[in-house]
């Protein structure tokens, strides 16, 4: 703090005649700071009076809850040993311990603003507002000192010395960013592949069940899958996770899209007018859940990319730029729904690299 | 009755004495102690960011006692019996402990959360209070800045706050935050990659978001606040226009006693508000929610409310992606991502030094500004808070189409076509406004206020009577303060150059935004539409006086 000047300030009190010099100033009363005497009792007494009764009303209110805190904390059990609904016993816990607390707090805050509006008398200082830049030969005597300093140095005579010091540090800059270097793997192209491969499963979420075509009956069901074996895998899940459409007979139309020569989607990829779709968002990577039946749309919950299912979960409204990957499904020899390869394109968000 | 202060005790001078034995420090801190503090309800509003701030530091810690910062899959036995059996985080099953198992744990979570909604509301309502009065004009630029930057770091810790107890929705979160990371070009994998040691969601994220939580980030905070607190204080406050301020004194009421007692009032009574909505208003119920798995969504998912301006930006971004050399910018993601936020914090950010280039004010500012009084500011500033409206309201189009019953991608393309006209529509509509409430203003310094009494003359004229302003009203009212026109774009100086600072591209753009800014009503006889130096007083006593210049007296 810069400031050690006195407090010149003159006291401005509001509805009280000027008062008995006070205590507050501990030397002996000299002419020039008469006007620094400050009355340390409220205007109208009668009010104080009734204020003090009021701000002690509040004081006790607080003391009282603060008892009722500490009696509903040692009295109030929560946790599974407790016979009853834990649940509710957490509840009841909550509501006895908050309104407890909250009462002694708000009491305390009514009781204390009380006192400071009521109980004390209304002063106001006026405080002298000095210039904040310096003075001119304060700037001048700091300008020079610093240069002064600066020459005994060296260091704007000697530039070996500068440049060789400049140069000595700038690998030791580099080294916190290295030190972050085995924060993770690089990338690599593992953005680019998920676990599916020829021949994988895909087993329902939740319950690892494979799926024959048989199984999905009804057009306008839809059902997640995962790759068999990856269900305790949230890694591998977060990209592998597939939803499974079924159509009507007629309703899909699959394009056959090529991207940089390389099949991304064909009707030749579905089974039994079942079409198989990456269920994560091409825009950040949400899970695709809601689907409805009737307009064959999949939304995304997240951001609302909405995509066509019947038409190769192309784009129709929402942020994401790029259709949801098709994955290649056919049967195996005991007639379960399986990929007949990983996808033929990254899942998900895009990424630099991506292309 | 006395008028004695109070009689110190012995110990209590004892310690005094000894510690001023070792640190000098009666004359300092008596100074401290007298340190006049202005008075406005709105100066409050950073002060409840203080105080949240502490009651968060102070639930932060108690809840770090019991919260198990990692991945660890295990299997859920406790007390809440619907997920028992279940496979979960520890950091997840540690959240359920501390609701479920330990007394007031679901309340110091509950206020914890709640008091990181307080933070952000009244960092912002703060920011809007210093921004509409002009409180970050010279000498307080820096303190603004840093102000921006607490207004950042608050969003980047309660993302990782909310993060931590790997619940559903909060993953969900995550995983956007992943999409979004991995959309920046050229480094965005990598930044991916290492802050989640690996793919999505890997096992790191949660131990290094706690620590970051925990100590980084709050750690930055409280040095931040703590230079903003000092440099308020070594600066000394602003004060609203009003009779006896002026910009050479300070007036209000000490430190002690005056600022301690209503501190501690204000203390209690946000801590007490917040003990009440976190008793009756349950937020955060992570147990609703299940653990996360990368599978699984819920719709309807929402942020907390200060990431909603990101929500929305995503959400009302049309589809698009450059593809080019093998590369890919997923625009869609980065416009979202940087745009809306760099807009409102860039701009925030230069806001005080365009403010002054193109006002051409180098004076200091210690007395605030009405709104009214400065049109453009406070025209720029509605702008600013529908075009953060109108994409924080988009962040939950889902809710509100739900609500309003309006479609959704109706809503979407409402708010596609809001976000360029609502924000210059206000513009406009607030600076006209702000020119009529200073036309209301000229009226009362030139003819007073009417009092309701109309008087019929002699010969038949019916005249209102006014009275004068009172010295607090006038105080108020000829406030105002616009800085001198620049000289106009083009114009030549008396050797017929060009004037240097209106020359070329930015003299143009100088002398236009000038233009703007010193667009002002002044009192009858004394208008010519620009604010030239020292519109003069009206002499005759019954009305007041505006000063046009910087002459810096307030006085009425």
């Amino acid at each position: 703090m810069s400031e050690t000047e006195e407090p010149t300030g003159r006291y401005r009190v509001i509805g009280t005649p000027s008062s008995a010099p006070t205590a507050v100033d501990a030397k002996p009363p000299v002419p020039q700071e008469a006007v620094d005497y400050v009355p340390t009792d409220p205007a109208d007494t009668r009010h104080a009076k009734v204020a003090e009764r009021l701000a002690a009303v509040c004081f006790l209110i607080a003391f009282i809850a603060g008892i009722c805190f500490i009696v509903a904390y040692i009295g109030l059990e929560v946790g599974p040993n407790n016979g009853g609904d834990s649940v509710i016993a957490a509840l009841r816990s909550n509501y006895a311990l908050g309104s407890s607390l909250g009462l002694a707090l708000l009491a305390l805050g009514t009781g204390s603003m009380i006192w400071v509006r009521h109980l004390t008398p209304n002063i106001e200082i006026e405080e002298e507002r000095h210039d904040l830049k310096s003075a001119p030969q304060d700037r001048a005597g700091f300008q020079k000192d610093f240069a002064t300093g600066a020459a005994i140095t060296q260091i704007t005579k000697r530039p070996l010395l500068r440049r060789t010091m400049m140069i000595a540090t700038a690998p030791l800059a580099l080294a916190p960013l290295l030190l972050l270097r085995d924060l993770g793997p690089l990338p690599g192209t593992s953005l680019r592949y998920t676990v599916w491969k020829k021949g994988t499963r895909a087993v329902t979420l939740g319950g690892n069940r494979p799926l024959r075509s048989a199984d999905m009956t009804a057009p306008g069901s839809m059902i997640t899958v995962i790759p068999e074996g990856y269900q305790d895998d949230p890694d591998a899940l977060a990209k592998a996770g597939v939803i499974l459409i079924k159509f009507a007979p007629g309703e899909l139309h699959i394009p056959t899209n090529y991207d940089g020569g390389k099949l991304v989607s064909t009707m030749n990829w579905t089974v039994d007018n079942i079409v198989a779709y990456s269920k994560i968002c091409t825009h950040v990577g949400c899970p695709v859940a809601l689907y409805e039946q009737t307009t064959h749309h999949i939304l995304c919950p997240c951001h609302q990319s909405t995509f066509d299912a019947a038409n190769g979960a192309n784009v129709i409204f929402g942020p994401a730029a790029r259709a949801l990957p098709q994955l290649p499904l056919t049967t195996d020899a005991e007639g379960y729904l399986v990929a007949s390869s990983d996808f033929t394109q990254p899942v998900g968000p895009s990424f630099w690299e991506r292309g | 009755m006395s008028d004695d202060a109070v009689k110190i005790p012995g110990a209590l001078s004892g310690v005094g004495g000894w510690l001023d034995d070792r640190f000098h420090g009666a004359r300092g801190v008596r100074v401290l102690m007298k340190k006049v503090f202005p008075d406005h309800w709105s100066f409050m509003l950073g002060e409840i960011a203080l105080w949240s701030f502490v009651i968060l530091l102070l639930t932060g810690t108690y809840l770090s006692l019991f919260f198990v910062p990692s991945t660890t899959d295990i299997v859920y036995h406790g007390s809440y019996a619907k997920l028992n059996g279940i496979h979960m985080s520890e950091a997840y099953a540690s959240t359920l402990r501390i609701s479920f198992d330990i007394r007031g744990g679901l309340l110091i979570r509950q206020i914890h959360h709640w008091a990181a909604n307080l933070f952000m509301v009244a960092i912002m309502a703060h920011m809007l209070r210093v921004f509409f009065t002009g409180a970050y004009r010279k000498p307080r630029e820096v303190n603004w800045l840093i102000g921006i930057v607490l207004f950042t770091l608050g969003m980047l810790e309660g993302l990782f706050g909310y993060s931590l107890p790997d619940d559903q929705l909060s993953g969900a979160g995550l995983r956007i935050f992943e999409g979004v990371l991995q959309g920046i070009p050229i480094v965005g994998t990598y930044l991916a990659y290492f802050l989640f040691g690996g793919a999505f969601p890997g096992s790191a994220i949660v131990p290094r978001m706690y620590i970051i939580h925990v100590l980084l980030i709050p750690g930055l905070i409280l040095a931040l606040v703590s230079a903003h607190l000092f440099i308020m204080f070594h600066q000394k406050h602003t004060q609203m226009p009003m009779h006896g301020n002026t910009e050479k004194n300070v007036v209000g009421q000490p430190f002690w006693p005056y600022f301690m007692l209503k501190g501690q009032a204000w203390f209690f009574f946000i801590f007490g508000a917040l003990v009440v909505l976190s008793t009756f208003a349950q937020i955060n119920p992570v147990w609703l929610y299940g653990p996360y798995t990368p599978l699984a969504i819920s719709s309807a998912s929402q942020p907390d409310w200060y990431m909603g301006l990101l929500e929305g930006a995503l959400r009302i971004m049309p589809a698009w992606e450059i593809n080019f050399l093998g590369h890919t910018l997923s625009m869609s993601v980065l416009i979202p991502f940087a745009l809306p936020l760099g807009i409102i914090f860039t701009g925030a950010a230069l806001w005080p030094f365009f403010e002054a280039w193109a006002t051409g004010d180098k004076a200091e500012h210690h007395i605030n500004d009405r709104p009214r009084n400065a049109p453009v500011r406070t025209g720029i500033g509605v702008a600013a808070i529908s075009f953060y409206g109108i994409l924080w309201a988009e962040g939950a189009n889902d809710v509100l189409a739900d609500k309003l019953q309006i479609p959704l991608y109706t809503i979407t393309w409402i708010a596609r076509v809001a976000f360029f006209v609502v924000p210059i529509g206000a513009y406009f509509v607030t600076k006209r406004i702000c020119l009529g409430l200073q036309r209301k203003d000229a009226e009362l310094l030139t003819h007073g206020v009417e009092i309701g009494i109309i008087r019929q003359l002699p010969h038949g004229e019916f005249i209102e009577e006014a009275r004068p302003l009172t010295n607090e009203e006038n105080a108020v009212v000829a406030s105002k303060h616009i800085a001198p026109a620049l000289p106009a774009p083009g114009r030549l100086d008396p050797n017929g150059i060009p004037e240097p600072a209106a020359r070329g591209p930015l003299g143009w753009a100088r002398g236009v935004a000038n233009r703007a800014f010193t667009e002002t009503v002044v009192p009858d006889g004394h208008a010519n539409g620009h604010g030239e130096h020292n519109g003069h007083a009206v002499a005759d006593g019954e009305h007041a006086a505006i000063t046009g210049g910087d002459s810096g007296d307030q006085h009425g």
